[in-house]
């Protein structure tokens, strides 16, 4: 029992961090960016390329050098996030919104093929795995490096939640959402703002990526898709739009699926995630705390 | 100080303005007046750049203007509190007002201008923890303009500030207005309430069609038997 809500809560995290992106694109433009697992894909990548790179510090001091990485990454991803919004998403401000939807699975699909091309369509396997002791909390086995994972994840959690609730950013983000012509009346540059808000949200989509592949050990170019539709069912489950309420839903999701797994069986995990989303969508379309979609549609 | 010249604005096929000549000087009120589809809300929008002209001029201080971005313009001083006030409704209204001063990067600064809000409209001292979308519509109207001042304008456009509100909140408002104007902020005032508008204006402006067809002090205006017969009622 413990153990099942362990795990769940660990794998809860990660898609918490992936749908946080989600979120807060859909939150300030109204967009599904579709393409956001594929950012999630790219980190885990960049982050391939760059312990490749640091080579003899990756055999001495894992834990180091997959942290290095890990921020590093994280500048990568954004940037990439903010250069897709750029060329994909900026020329169609205005354009109705089933354009940008196909223009999302567009980027998706070349970001996908991209790093195939680029990268080889076999699965690498990661230089790090991190190696950690088992400890035994309430019955449950945790490691380490679950613990320092899980522990990243809620502290750019933590941070991200600060920078939108109390920040000068922030509040032009949170402007920009609820209304964005007087969001210009104030003074706020809306593009730049976007920009901002796409780099925040694929920096954290590139540490998901890295932790993952630390943790899992092979990545290959299409894992982002599933992570994607997975970090879309649970902003839908917190109430997409809504950041306290998406990390909840992505921790909701990965206990249902902790649960749901163990009453089932592994091989309907999926089955019983997109269940979950396809009952949201159903039930209750805001989410869990998610009353301002309602206000805004 | 501010001058509009022979201003075309398009929407698609449709003109919302043909050829708008006014000007605004130094540390007078300004009323634009006219009906509904006259124009007036579209010569905001365009002097604060939520859209472009398609021919004309305008000039702050004798300095080109036209087609600048609204954060442009509020940097130079022009504010625009758009028609339907736009509060931020699920913000308090401390942040709301901390967003009209965005541009206003010294923390204590923005203080002492939030401060001073506060002491010209106490209404919302006592609700700055309270989301904006739960006021009243004349506190509503108070906080747009509260946010338009924490911005620190030389030039202040307010678009229908009277909309929807009861006569004695119209009053409540026009006499802010006219304390805002008393302490040195010039106004250009976009009003269907062409009575209350005229009792603060110093002059007039009425707009139909998309251009200027009348304008004189707001006195003048308030007698003439034309604006009395299609703005004031009889």
């Amino acid at each position: 029992m413990s153990q099942l809500v362990w795990n769940g809560l660990f794998v809860g995290s990660f898609y918490a961090l992936v749908a946080l992106g989600y979120s807060m694109v859909y939150g300030v433009i109204k967009l599904l960016n579709f393409a956001h697992g594929d950012l999630y894909m790219l980190g885990a990548f960049s982050g391939f390329a760059m312990l490749g790179a640091l080579g003899g510090l990756v055999r001495s001091q894992s834990l180091l050098a997959l942290l290095l990485v890990l921020v590093a990454t994280m500048l990568v991803t954004g940037l990439a996030g903010m250069a897709l919004e750029r060329v994909a998403y900026r020329p169609l401000r205005g354009a109705p919104r089933l354009s940008l939807l196909i223009t999302a699975v567009g980027a998706s699909f070349a970001l996908e093929y991209g790093t195939r091309a680029a990268a080889g369509a076999d699965p690498r396997v990661y230089q790090v795995r991190l190696g950690g002791t088992t400890l035994h909390v309430l019955g449950a086995r945790v490691t380490v490096q679950q613990l320092v994972l899980v522990a990243i994840a809620v502290a750019l959690m933590v941070a991200l939640h600060r920078l939108v609730t109390s920040s000068r950013q922030g509040r032009a983000m949170r402007a920009i959402a609820l209304d964005p012509v007087a969001a210009r009346l104030m003074g706020i540059d809306v593009d730049a703002v976007i920009a901002r808000t796409f780099f925040l949200g694929s920096a954290l989509a590139g540490a998901a990526g890295v932790m993952a592949g630390g943790y899992y050990g092979k990545i290959d170019f299409l894992m982002g898709f599933i992570i994607g539709l997975k970090a879309f069912t649970a902003a839908v489950i917190g109430g997409i739009g809504n950041i306290p309420g998406t990390m909840l839903g992505g921790l909701l999701l990965g206990l249902l699926e902790s649960f749901g797994t163990d009453l089932l069986g592994g091989e309907w995990r999926d089955v019983f995630a997109f269940g979950c989303l396809i009952l949201f969508l159903t039930v209750r379309p805001t989410g869990l705390l998610g009353e301002r979609v309602t206000e805004r549609v | 100080m501010l001058e509009l010249t022979d201003l075309d604005v398009r929407y698609g096929a449709v003109r919302a303005l043909r050829g708008l000549s006014l000007t605004v000087a130094e540390g007078e009120i300004v009323a634009l007046l006219g009906n509904n589809g006259a124009g007036k809300s579209t010569a905001l929008a365009a002097v604060s750049g939520l859209v472009r002209p398609s021919a004309g001029r305008i000039t702050l201080d004798g300095r080109e203007v036209t087609g600048a971005s609204p954060p442009a313009m509020v940097a130079a001083g022009v504010v625009h509190v758009p028609e339907g006030r736009r509060i931020f409704s699920t913000l308090t209204v401390r942040e709301n007002l901390q967003l009209g001063g965005y541009l206003v990067r010294d923390g204590a600064e923005l203080e002492r201008r939030i401060a001073r809000v506060y002491d010209l409209l106490p209404r919302l001292a006592e609700r700055r923890d309270q989301q904006g979308g739960t006021l009243s519509g004349g506190e509503q109207q108070m906080l747009a303009i509260g946010r338009g001042l924490v911005a620190g304008p030389r030039l202040l456009m307010l678009d229908e500030p009277s909309m929807g509100l009861a006569p004695l909140i119209v009053t409540a408002v026009m006499d802010v207005i006219r304390d805002i104007n008393a302490a040195g902020t010039t106004v250009l005032l976009v009003e269907q309430n062409a009575k209350a508008a005229l009792r603060i204006a110093h002059r007039g402006h009425v707009l139909d069609q998309g251009a200027v067809t009348l304008h004189a002090p707001a006195a003048e205006l308030a007698a003439d038997p034309r604006v009395i017969e299609a703005y004031l009622g009889a």
